[in-house]
């Protein structure tokens, strides 16, 4: 059952979280550049670290600022709470030390950012924590994966570098059946896109970086609860959650609250310990990026159209992989689960492998050739030249990528700009094959 | 805490929160209970504060709601004397009975009904008669999601609708939605129902003796305070009444104003004119 909504997703973009301050009236969110706050006396400090009143102690866990975007993705993704964290990773690293310890093991999407792979198969179990990969779209293969010390199933909204896109339905229903929750990285999504937690899922991570904040300014990452997974009737695989914490006080979060355990547990020992918190800064820059997500993610998604559009029919372009497109092995899914569009992230194969992709990428002049994805402008990368300069022919092809492929971050600039920008780069490939 | 009660539910599990702590017989015992389609945890903050300043505190999950198993009771009366039974089974003596919402109309009929073991009656967001409205009422059978919308939006103020929650980085009526999505169908059905059943209200009130705090906020469009007149002129002349009324917040105070509801709470607990039984 999802949440309802209090408002439209703009209207909560723009204003969810936040009152103007009763002191000075101020409209925009202030920024709250403080490591620390004052205690009316001993009685209402003890009372805060004892989490018998609410409020801010130390902006390493929570800051007035950093609350305001908390509650707005909460709000607008449907969620009981938000954690705001350093980074992405950050996020989806505090997701999974809240949940297990050495030990734990995790199902996750084989179809990942570079990081978050990085982290669960190199990373991660050199503290005890195991990962199986298992492609998005192999349902058998998540239900045979899973062991009895898995705590976590995985994936992205849209996967990486395929656009390969998750059943969330059908893993929630998977998940359910294991009694183990589901986090979904909805980064390419966005809110105004998708909310995996009205689709079954139980947490979201986002990279706020990204289309988020929009601006390509300020790294940072939301951790998400949905408040839907019920933590005491997991059989006892959650104790973080449902056994007495003798480093809280004795506090056994899910008595304490049955619904807002994970979060707090997240808040109160991942946030306190581990410390990936959020600058004010960085929070203020990504709630000003937010106002405006509405409308920035109708231009991503049309100027993405308009590109998809002009490279599938182009003689030099193998393959487009965009999930709008008939030939996309998940179209059908996608115009269930997205109808609002496909985000504005995809890539395209260029006939003439590496030194194609090199001559087009050197050609653009409106698009940044750079490794990031989300920004108002527009981006572009060649795997093989950069990121996986070092794999040869048959590895890149293992990982879903040709020697041609270019991965595009479609942006907000006039659509005839971009096609323009494309078309000189594609003339560029051209007269170095000639 | 896990006990069995003896009676018609003595196969079923009761659940009451302590605040972590344990229950001791020389500590003064303040008595949690919840609204419909709640559970211990509404009272989270305040009841840790008293945990953790001396009192023992019983915040137990209703019949049928939370971790406690039976089906949940139909009136306000069975509840009372539920309550009333929970007390003398754990042993508490005189204590502060606090009720919120529904959990308020339970604690004025314990004070009425057994008026021995009450010291001091603290009711939060409360109305006498309590009705519900029929479309509310109708929509907890037929249609939950649409009550439990009904009810978020009844139930907060406007700032907490859409602004800024009193808990860093908790969206307020969510975390209440999935709350009343946590309690076995037709649990919410049944409280509801018994609120709007309840008449021994007035009568409740005018057997109360000794203090009684009234709890309220200007934003409460559930129980608004002005409502509260034909209570108040109810109560009793031997009722010795406290009346707040918190500026910002609506019916959902706990989770909306905390520190407010417990500072009222603190005060009233702890106040000269509350301190010994009532005369």
């Amino acid at each position: 059952m999802s949440i309802h909504r209090n408002a439209g997703a703009d209207t909560l973009a723009l204003h969810a979280g936040q009152t103007p301050d009763p002191v000075h009236r101020s409209r925009a969110t202030p920024i709250h550049f403080t490591t620390s706050y004052v205690f009316e006396d001993s009685e209402h400090a003890a009372s805060l670290f004892n989490q018998e009143r609410a409020g801010h102690v130390y902006s390493r866990i929570s800051n007035p600022t950093n609350a305001v975007l908390e509650e707005r993705i909460a709000a607008l993704d449907g969620g009981i709470g938000a954690i705001a964290c350093a980074s992405g990773q950050a996020a989806l690293l505090l997701a999974i030390t809240t949940l297990m310890g050495s030990g734990g093991h995790i199902v996750a999407s084989r179809a990942l950012y570079g990081g978050s792979h990085n982290l669960l198969a190199y990373t991660l179990p050199r503290f005890g924590i195991e990962t199986t990969f298992i492609a998005p779209g192999d349902h058998q293969g998540w239900r045979a994966a899973i062991r009895p010390e898995t705590r976590l199933l995985f994936g992205e909204a849209i996967g990486n570098p395929g656009l390969e896109v998750l059943d969330i339905p059908e893993l929630a229903l998977i998940a359910r059946d294991a009694r183990i929750p589901l986090l979904v990285d909805a980064t390419l999504v966005t809110p105004m896109l998708q909310c995996p937690l009205d689709l079954g899922a139980n947490l979201v991570v986002h990279s706020a970086t990204k289309f988020l904040g929009g601006h390509g300014v300020a790294i940072g990452g939301l951790l998400v609860d949905g408040g839907n997974f019920d933590w005491e009737g997991s059989g006892g695989h959650f104790p973080t959650l449902t056994e007495p914490y003798e480093g809280f006080h004795g506090m056994d979060f899910a008595e304490e609250s049955p619904i807002a355990a994970f979060l707090l547990r997240a808040r109160r020992e991942g946030l306190r310990d581990f410390g990936a918190c959020l600058s004010p800064m960085n929070a203020f820059q990504i709630l000003q990026g937010m106002e405006t997500l509405g409308l920035r993610m109708e231009r991503h998604v049309a100027n993405a159209r308009a590109l998809v559009s002009h490279l599938v029919e182009h003689p030099l372009v193998e393959s487009v992989a965009w999930p709008e497109l008939e030939s996309h092995p998940d179209h059908q899914l996608a115009a269930r689960l997205l109808p609002k569009g496909c985000g504005g992230v995809f890539s395209f194969s260029l006939k003439g492998g590496r030194a194609a992709g090199a001559s087009f990428i050197e050609a653009l002049r409106v698009f940044s050739h750079l490794a990031n994805v989300g920004d108002a402008k527009s981006l572009a990368i060649h795997p093989a030249s950069t990121t996986h300069f070092r794999m040869s022919r048959n590895a890149l092809l293992a990982a879903g990528i040709t020697e041609g492929t270019v991965r595009l971050s479609v942006g907000l600039e006039s659509t005839s700009d971009l096609i323009e920008d494309l078309d000189r780069a594609l003339h560029a490939v051209q007269k170095a094959a000639t | 805490m896990r006990i069995n009660l003896s009676g018609h539910l003595s196969d079923h599990i009761t659940f009451c929160h302590t605040g972590s702590q344990r229950l001791e017989r020389d500590r003064p015992t303040a008595l949690f209970i919840h609204g419909a389609g709640h559970d211990h945890s509404v009272w989270a903050l305040q009841s840790r504060y008293f945990a953790h300043h001396g009192w023992n505190v019983i915040a137990p999950d209703l019949p049928g709601h939370g971790r406690s198993s039976g089906p949940a009771l139909e009136s306000i009366e069975e509840l009372a004397n539920w309550i009333i039974a929970l007390a003398h089974k754990l042993g508490a003596e005189r204590p502060l009975v606090v009720g919120h919402s529904m959990g308020a109309l339970i604690a004025l009929q314990v004070a009425a009904t057994a008026p021995e073991l009450v010291s001091r009656l603290a009711l939060v967001g409360v109305v006498v008669p309590m009705p519900v409205a029929p479309a509310l009422l109708d929509s907890t059978l037929s249609n939950r999601e649409k009550a439990h919308a009904l009810i978020n939006q009844w139930s907060f103020a406007p700032r907490s609708q859409i602004g800024a929650s009193s808990i860093p980085g908790i969206n307020l009526t969510a975390l209440n939605e999935r709350l009343m999505q946590r309690q076995a169908p037709g649990v919410l059905h049944a409280d509801m129902a018994a609120c709007n059943a309840y008449a021994g209200g007035f009568e409740a009130a005018s057997r109360v003796r000794g203090p009684c705090l009234l709890l309220s906020s200007a934003q409460d469009r559930m129980t608004p305070p002005k409502a509260l007149t034909p209570l108040v002129q109810a109560f009793g002349s031997e009722a010795r009444l406290t009346r707040t009324v918190l500026p910002e917040a609506g019916h959902a105070m706990m989770s909306e104003a905390p520190g407010q509801v417990l500072d009222a709470l603190w005060a009233f607990a702890n106040s000269p004119q509350t301190s010994g039984p009532p005369t």
